[in-house]
């Protein structure tokens, strides 16, 4: 499998900030691999290393086989990045800046183009200044997917998008994937990262907390189960790996480590069950798990 | 008094904002005034050798038009004729560039959209911004004041002075208001207000040179343009010359005209609109924008061709001037000698060569003006985020940065020829004889000096990112001070070889030399590499 992105190590300090504390990130070629992270983690940083916009201060870096510092101009023919704050110049109009970024990077597809205008339902007639938040992001959008290029890098592209644009802006993605495009997606919308990638990298505070397909990653956390049993239940508290149990004799509410759940079924088939719901974790919750109130990972570490 | 709720806090706001710029405008001007008033008295004592040289100065339309006119021969009115018209630049750019700074820059970036959601006025906003600009004004009229008393100067001619100087300022915070209201972008907010300055100081410029002698044969009578210029004013309150305290009344009242209008204009427009709606534009960029240098040109272009006709018409009318020199000069001494002195110390016969050595240099001074404010494009679109996104793109930061540079240099080039080109016509049509074609060469001579500028630009904006916008602008200074005005200062030669403008040739006083210039043009080449090879290693910071 070969990698459109690797990173190994990443440092990058701003002043005394550390933005970035030895994040890794491998992305291989062809898939849409989600990036999360609250505020601050670090994302946007990463990503303007990435762009050669920023220079590591440690680490390695690889992006399309290239090193996006000293490679930028070349590797960014093969790219198309859209910004979470996405600026433009406010006396351009919007189909002018999409032509503009088309040429700067030497690839605009017209046919591509006129579709995605059609599907983002954007005036491109209006000059930048007086486009909205969504607006600017569905120019930055139409630029970047009428271009053929191989790797796209998207910080947070439909933050500010309705929900049909949203349907839209997944349709796109996976067209271009279908085409053998690889996508990195950092985004707050779990349904959306959930919906389209295959593979995540949580970060937090400047590293990376986890990073692994959704299967691997709900793997580590735990199963919510409630059960309804014809005979009152017993000993589900002494088992390993059930937590949170709720119990009044013949119902039960609890929360199982995954590689617990088959011995915990085993001991369920001694009631007289009559109804068993089990839900896997949520991208969200496992989200939370490793966004919540748990001690930064990396005092342990210092 | 609910359209006024939040002014308090806004004021401490703005006030905090501005707690190391103001000062330094003030300081700065501060310490100019001293520099100014020790060497008057320490070159010219007595009073003999202040008529001697208020003579001579007074004779040269150049000199009035640069420092407008003198109002008497004690030591108080030779540092009003020698500060006075300068001070009141400074105050009036300080009190535009504030009031910009507080009201339309905070609509531009949004800021002004939080602040208007929190239990804040619809006036608050400028009238915070009016309020921390009147202080500063007042502050500064304070600081000048004690500045001359601290020389031993009488009284009343240091609070004349000082109160020319806020009143102005006020006047040009008024100014600076109403165009807040009027433009969408403070950058174009920013022009109108500076060129307001430009333009009051010319015709104040134009209305002094043109003023009649007095029958003393030292003081010299403005003409009516001195009297509709705002810059104007604070003169025509004669500091040190029987002051004449009512005219302050004019300034003052134009303030609170543009105040009535402003905040009129702010009852009647959207927050972050101006008053000229957008209309629709090409769905389709057109083939010319389509690379670094097409956009480079779409965005300086407004502002290029307004410097452009705006050098050349300066040019026209510095010409006009030329036959007039010839024939109030002849051959005085004193003014021959001041006039070699803009002319940076070149020598030679012909006062009306000479007057235009001097006004080239001024014209190259234009030239750096223009290339700084071009090139400071640089960085904004840096802190904009619009840089980041075009580097995103398979263009690299050199190809960016040349991109401007080819625009700006074009732009320096195009508007040096025409000034001097402006100035040939005139001149002819005046039945004067330097020639078109030699005053256009002798424009485009002052490039290489505009160009050593442009250089040390980039060299700011690639090492020092955060600092570009002051170092540039205190380029400028430098190169003003140090320059055309280094002889007049009387600083020591090592001083005045910093402005690259010393180097320039007085053309057409003297021979053009190519050497002088492709040296200059090396100097700007180097700096300009310097500047490009340390942004190719930093990070893009905002």
């Amino acid at each position: 499998m070969t990698h459109a992105i690797s990173a190994t190590g990443l440092r990058k300090a701003f002043g005394r900030t550390r933005a970035l504390d030895g994040l890794d990130l491998t992305v291989a070629t062809g898939e849409v691999h989600g990036l999360l992270g609250p505020n601050g983690a670090g994302k946007s940083t990463a990503i303007r290393i990435l762009l050669g916009l920023l220079r590591a201060d440690a680490g390695d870096v690889r992006v399309l086989g290239g090193d996006p510092w000293r490679d930028a101009v070349t590797l960014h023919r093969r790219l198309a990045y859209v910004p979470g704050d996405v600026n433009l110049w406010p006396n351009l109009t919007g189909g002018e800046a999409i032509d503009l970024f088309g040429s700067l990077r030497g690839s605009l597809d017209k046919a591509r183009r006129g579709e995605l205008m059609e599907r983002f339902q954007l005036d491109p007639t209006k000059r930048c200044r007086t486009y909205s938040k969504g607006n600017r992001q569905k120019v930055a959008l139409v630029a970047a997917f009428s271009s053929d290029v191989e790797l796209f890098i998207l910080d947070e592209p439909t933050s500010g998008l309705d929900p049909l644009m949203e349907a839209a802006f997944q349709q796109t993605v996976r067209e271009v994937t279908a085409k053998g495009a690889t996508v990195l997606l950092s985004s707050h919308i779990f349904s959306e990262v959930e919906a389209l990638c295959s593979r995540v990298s949580i970060i937090r505070e400047g590293v990376t907390v986890e990073s692994g397909t959704l299967a691997e990653l709900r793997h580590l956390t735990r199963t919510s189960v409630t059960v309804e049993a014809g005979e009152p239940l017993t000993g589900l508290d002494r088992l390993p790996g059930v937590h949170d149990v709720e119990a009044d004799t013949t119902r039960a509410r609890f929360d199982v480590d995954s590689t617990a759940l088959p011995a915990v079924l085993a001991h369920l088939a001694t009631f007289d069950v009559r109804s068993l719901t089990s839900q896997p974790p949520s991208l969200e919750e496992l989200f939370m798990r490793h966004y919540g109130a748990q001690p930064a990972p990396t005092e342990a570490a210092r | 008094m609910n359209a006024y709720a939040g002014t308090g806090r806004l004021l401490r706001l703005a006030a905090r904002r501005d707690r190391v710029q103001l000062p330094i405008w003030i300081l700065a001007s501060a310490g100019l005034m001293a520099a100014g008033t020790n060497a008057v008295a320490s070159e010219f004592p007595t009073e003999e050798s202040r008529i001697t040289a208020l003579k001579g100065a007074g004779s040269s339309a150049a000199v009035l038009l640069m420092r407008g006119v003198p109002v008497g021969t004690d030591l108080g009115s030779l540092v009003n004729f020698r500060n006075l018209a300068t001070i009141l630049v400074v105050v009036a750019l300080m009190s535009t560039f504030a009031v910009v700074r507080h009201t339309r820059q905070n609509e531009e970036t949004g800021r002004a959209e939080l602040i208007g959601a929190g239990a804040v006025g619809r006036h608050a906003p400028l009238t915070a911004a009016l309020l921390l600009v009147a202080l500063a004004d007042v502050v500064f009229g304070l600081v000048m004041t004690g500045t001359i008393l601290s020389a031993g100067l009488a009284a009343e001619g240091a609070l004349a002075f000082g109160a020319a100087c806020t009143a102005t300022g006020l006047a040009f915070a008024g100014i600076a208001a109403v165009a807040a209201q009027l433009f969408q972008g403070a950058r174009a907010a920013n022009g109108f207000a500076a060129t307001a300055v430009g333009i009051a100081y010319l015709v104040r410029g134009v209305g002094d040179a043109l003023g009649e002698r007095a029958a003393d044969g030292i003081e010299v009578v403005s003409s009516w343009p001195t009297w509709v210029s705002p810059l104007g004013w604070g003169g025509l309150v004669r500091p040190y010359g029987q002051e004449r305290w009512w005219v302050l009344a004019l300034p003052l009242a134009l303030f609170a005209a543009c105040l009535v209008a402003s905040f009129v204009l702010v009852d009647r427009r959207d927050v972050g609109a101006g008053l000229i709606p957008d209309r629709p534009g090409p769905a389709h960029a057109a083939r010319g924008l389509l690379g670094p240098v097409g956009l480079a040109w779409r965005l300086h272009r407004g502002a290029t061709i307004g410097w452009v006709l705006g050098g050349f018409v300066f040019g026209l009318a510095i010409g006009s001037l030329g036959k007039a020199v010839k024939d109030a000069l002849g051959t005085n001494a004193g003014v021959i000698e001041m006039m070699q002195g803009l002319a940076g110390g070149a020598g030679g016969p012909d006062v009306v060569e000479m007057f235009f050595a001097a006004m080239m240099n001024t014209f190259g001074a234009l030239a750096a003006g223009y290339v700084i404010q071009a090139l400071l494009r640089l960085r904004s679109e840096e802190v904009a985020g619009t840089a980041e996104g075009l580097l995103a793109t398979a263009v690299s930061r050199v190809r960016w940065v040349a991109s401007h540079l080819v625009v700006t240099v074009a732009g320096a080039a195009v508007m040096l020829l025409l000034a001097g080109a402006g100035a040939g016509i005139t001149d002819a049509a005046a039945g004067g004889d330097v020639g078109v074609g030699t005053l256009a060469l002798a424009g485009l001579a002052q490039l290489p000096g505009a160009l050593v500028v442009a250089g040390f630009v980039v060299l700011a904006f690639g090492a020092l990112p955060r600092l570009t916008v002051g170092l540039a602008w205190a380029a400028l200074v430098v190169s003003i001070a140090c320059g055309l005005l280094g002889d007049l200062f009387g600083l020591p030669q090592l001083v005045r070889d910093v402005s690259p403008f010393t180097h320039v040739p007085a053309i057409p006083a003297v021979d053009p030399s190519a050497t002088p210039l492709v040296a200059l043009t090396a100097v700007a080449a180097a700096l300009t590499a310097a500047g490009m090879a340390l942004f190719r290693r930093r990070d893009l910071s905002t």
